[in-house]
C-alpha cells in the first residue's frame, strides 16, 4: 500500500499548523516523524486518520482520495495506535483487541469466532498470549501499549499509525515496544510513528520526516536528516551523532547550562 | 471480579450470574403477587392462574386482586426497572462515566414538566402520560440541538452541560407550576408524580409502554458491540471504523424512547439507572453483550423488590423515588468506599 500526501495543509480553520506537506508511507517500512512540541505531529496524524479535515492539498491511499472514503473503509486501510491510555471501563485485553475487528463487520454484528482467532493471533504475535482474560486497566503501561498494537494488527490494515508509542513507558518497555514495531514492519504492514527521541529513529526508522516551522524541513534516511545542525536549529542544543562499534547510531547531547 | 478471571471459561460464570438472577427475579415476582393488603396463598394463586389460562375465570376477589391489580403492577415494576437500568448502562458507556444516569440529558425532568403541566391543566390521566412522554423526548431533542449548534468543542462535554442547563430550566418551570397549582387538589398529585409510584398502574398502561420500550431496546441490542467501541471515545471509535456521531444519535434516541415511556407511567424514579448498571458491571464486566442483559435483570428485580416494599411496609404507600434513594444512596456510598471496582 501507498499513502501519499500532496501539498497537504493541516490545522484548524482559525489556525494553520503546517503546510506543503509531501510525504509517502509504504508497507514494510518504518517512517519516523520527528519535530519539536507544537510542530504538528499529532495534527498530521489526526489528518491522516481522517479525524481532521485537511485545510488544503490531498491525501491518497493507493490512488483513492482518503477524505472521500467512509470511516469503515479508512479503518480497513489505516490502523491507529494511540498512546497507552486508561480505558474508562475494565474491558478484558481480548475485548480491546477484538474491537480492532469492528471495521470488518456489519453495524449489528458482534465478533465472530474468526475474529476471536484473529485477536488471539495478534496477541500471540506480540508475545501477549496468556493475558487475554486480564483486565486492560490492570496491566502495565508497556503491556497496554502492546495490546493497542495487537488491536491494530487485528484490524489488519496495511498501514499502522502510532502516536508516540514509547511515551510514558519505562526505559526497558520503550526498547521492547520498538523492537516489536521493527519486527512487525519487516513482516508486512507499514508503520508511521512519531517520537521525540532521535535514537529511536536511528534504531528502527527506514526514513525520517522532520517537521518544524510549519512544514517538513527534511526527509530521508535517519543519518541524513538527524544532523547536529538540524537538531541545533530545532531544539537549540548541541548534540554529537556517534556510530558505535556495533554499527548502532546514537545521539549524544551535551549537557550544560545555557 | 474474580468470577470472570477464571482462566479458560470466562463466559460461563457471567451467564451463570444472569441465569441465577433470572430465577431470583421470577421467584420474587411470585412472592410479590402473594403479599399485600389482600394476601393470597400460593395454592390459591396457582388455582386462579390455571383457571385464567383455561379461560374459566371464577370472579372471586382474589382473582381480581391478582390479575387486575398485582400482575400489571409487577409487570410495570419489572419493565420500568429494566428500562431505567438498561438505559443507565448504555449512558454510562456513551458518556464514558460510571456516575451518569439516564437523567443526564434531562429526560426525567422534561417528562416531569410535561406531567406537571398535564396535572395543572386538569387533563385526564392518559393525556398526562402523553405529556410526560412528549416532555421527555422534547427535552432531550432540545439538549441535542443545542449541543449540535455549539461546534468546535468536545461534543460529549457540551451535551452534558446543555443537559444540565436545560434540566435546570425545566426544573424551575416545574417549581413555578407547583406555586401556581391548586394546593389541595393538584399539588398532592404533582408531588406524588414527581416522587414516582406504580400504585395506579392499569393493565392498559403496561401494554401501551411495551412497544415503545421494545422499539428502544432492539437497536441497543443490535448495536451492543459498537456501543463498546464508542466507550473508548469518539476519536478512537472513528479510527476503528465507527461513525461515532451518528451512532450516538441513534443510541440517545433509543434510550430516550425507553426512559421517557416508562417515566410516563411511573413518574420520576431515581437511582435505579445509576446504581444497577454499576453492580451489573461488577458482576459481569463492561462488555455490553453481558452488561445490558445483566443491568436490565438487576434493575427489574430491584424495582420489583422496592415496589413490593413500598406497598406492604405501611398502610400508606411510600413513593418509590424516596425508597429507591433510601436504599440506593447508602449502597452507592458503600460501593465508592469499597474501591473503584468497575471503572478506572
Amino acid at each position: 500500500m501507498h499513502l501519499e500526501t500532496r501539498n497537504l495543509a493541516i490545522g484548524y480553520p482559525e489556525h494553520r499548523v503546517a503546510k506543503d506537506i509531501n510525504l509517502t508511507a509504504r508497507t514494510g517500512e518504518v517512517l519516523c516523524l520527528l519535530g519539536p512540541n507544537g510542530s504538528g505531529k499529532t495534527t498530521l496524524f489526526r489528518t491522516l486518520l481522517g479525524l481532521l479535515k485537511p485545510l488544503g492539498g490531498s491525501i491518497t491511499c493507493d490512488g483513492a482520495e482518503l477524505t472521500a472514503l467512509p470511516r469503515q473503509e479508512i479503518a480497513r486501510r489505516i490502523a491507529y495506535v494511540p498512546q497507552a491510555h486508561n480505558a474508562a471501563f475494565p474491558f478484558t485485553v481480548k475485548d480491546i483487541v477484538l474491537m480492532g475487528r469492528t471495521a470488518h463487520r456489519g453495524a449489528f454484528a458482534a465478533p465472530s469466532p474468526g475474529d476471536h482467532d484473529a485477536a488471539m493471533e495478534a496477541l500471540a504475535s506480540l508475545g501477549m498470549d496468556g493475558l487475554e482474560n486480564r483486565e486492560y486497566t490492570r496491566i502495565s503501561g508497556g503491556q497496554r501499549q502492546l495490546v493497542l498494537i495487537a488491536r491494530a494488527l487485528a484490524q489488519a490494515a496495511p498501514l499502522i499509525v502510532m502516536d508516540e508509542p514509547t511515551a510514558s513507558l519505562d526505559f526497558g518497555n520503550q526498547i521492547k515496544v520498538l523492537s516489536r514495531v521493527r519486527a512487525l514492519a519487516d513482516q508486512g504492514p507499514g508503520v508511521v510513528l512519531s517520537t521525540h527521541d532521535p535514537d529511536h529513529a536511528f534504531a528502527v526508522g527506514d526514513r525520517v520526516v522532520f517537521l518544524d516551522q510549519g512544514g517538513i524541513v527534511a526527509e530521508g534516511a535517519p543519518r541524513d536528516v538527524l544532523t547536529p545542525e538540524r537538531l541545533m536549529a530545532a531544539y537549540g542544543i548541541d548534540v554529537d551523532i556517534v556510530e558505535l562499534a556495533g554499527g548502532q547510531t546514537v545521539c549524544a547531547p551535551a549537557y550544560r547550562n545555557t | 471480579m474474580s468470577v470472570r478471571e477464571a482462566p479458560g471459561a470466562p463466559l460461563l460464570p457471567a451467564w451463570g450470574i444472569v441465569g441465577t438472577r433470572t430465577v431470583a427475579t421470577i421467584l420474587l415476582a411470585i412472592f410479590a403477587s402473594l403479599v399485600g393488603a389482600y394476601p393470597v396463598t400460593l395454592g390459591e394463586a396457582a388455582r386462579i392462574f390455571t383457571g385464567w389460562l383455561a379461560g374459566r375465570p371464577d370472579g372471586s376477589t382474589a382473582e381480581t386482586v391478582l390479575l387486575e391489580v398485582r400482575l400489571p403492577r409487577i409487570a410495570a415494576a419489572l419493565l420500568v426497572g429494566a428500562a431505567l437500568a438498561g438505559s443507565g448502562a448504555v449512558y454510562q458507556g456513551l458518556f464514558r462515566n460510571p456516575l451518569v444516569s439516564p437523567d443526564i440529558l434531562g429526560v426525567s425532568t422534561g417528562a416531569g414538566l410535561g406531567a406537571v403541566l398535564g396535572i395543572f391543566l386538569s387533563l385526564p390521566i392518559i393525556l398526562i402520560q402523553g405529556f410526560a412522554f412528549i416532555g421527555g423526548l422534547a427535552t432531550v431533542a432540545v439538549v441535542y440541538a443545542i449541543a449540535a449548534a455549539v461546534r468546535g468543542r468536545e461534543p460529549v462535554l457540551v451535551l452534558v452541560l446543555a443537559g444540565v442547563v436545560v434540566g435546570a430550566l425545566a426544573g424551575s418551570m416545574i417549581s413555578l407550576l407547583k406555586v401556581l397549582a391548586d394546593p389541595y387538589d393538584q399539588l398532592p398529585a404533582i408531588t406524588f408524580w414527581l416522587l414516582g409510584s406504580l400504585s395506579s398502574i392499569r393493565p392498559a398502561d403496561v401494554w401501551s409502554v411495551l412497544p415503545a420500550i421494545l422499539a428502544g431496546l432492539v437497536p441497543l441490542v443490535l448495536l451492543r458491540w459498537r456501543i463498546n467501541v464508542l466507550s473508548l471515545g469518539d476519536d478512537e471509535a472513528r479510527t476503528l471504523g465507527v461513525e461515532a456521531g451518528k451512532l450516538r444519535i441513534i443510541v440517545i434516541g433509543a434510550t430516550t424512547l425507553m426512559t421517557a415511556s416508562v417515566v410516563a407511567i411511573s413518574g420520576v424514579i431515581g437511582w435505579v439507572g445509576l446504581v444497577m448498571p454499576h453492580i451489573a458491571r461488577m458482576l459481569v464486566g463492561p462488555n455490553f453483550d453481558r452488561l445490558l442483559p445483566a443491568s436490565m435483570l438487576l434493575g427489574a428485580g430491584y424495582l420489583l423488590g422496592v415496589d413490593t416494599l413500598a406497598r406492604t411496609m405501611s398502610q400508606v404507600e411510600t413513593p418509590l423515588g424516596i425508597l429507591t434513594a433510601f436504599v440506593g444512596a447508602p449502597f452507592f456510598l458503600w460501593l465508592l468506599a469499597r474501591g473503584r471496582h468497575g471503572w478506572e
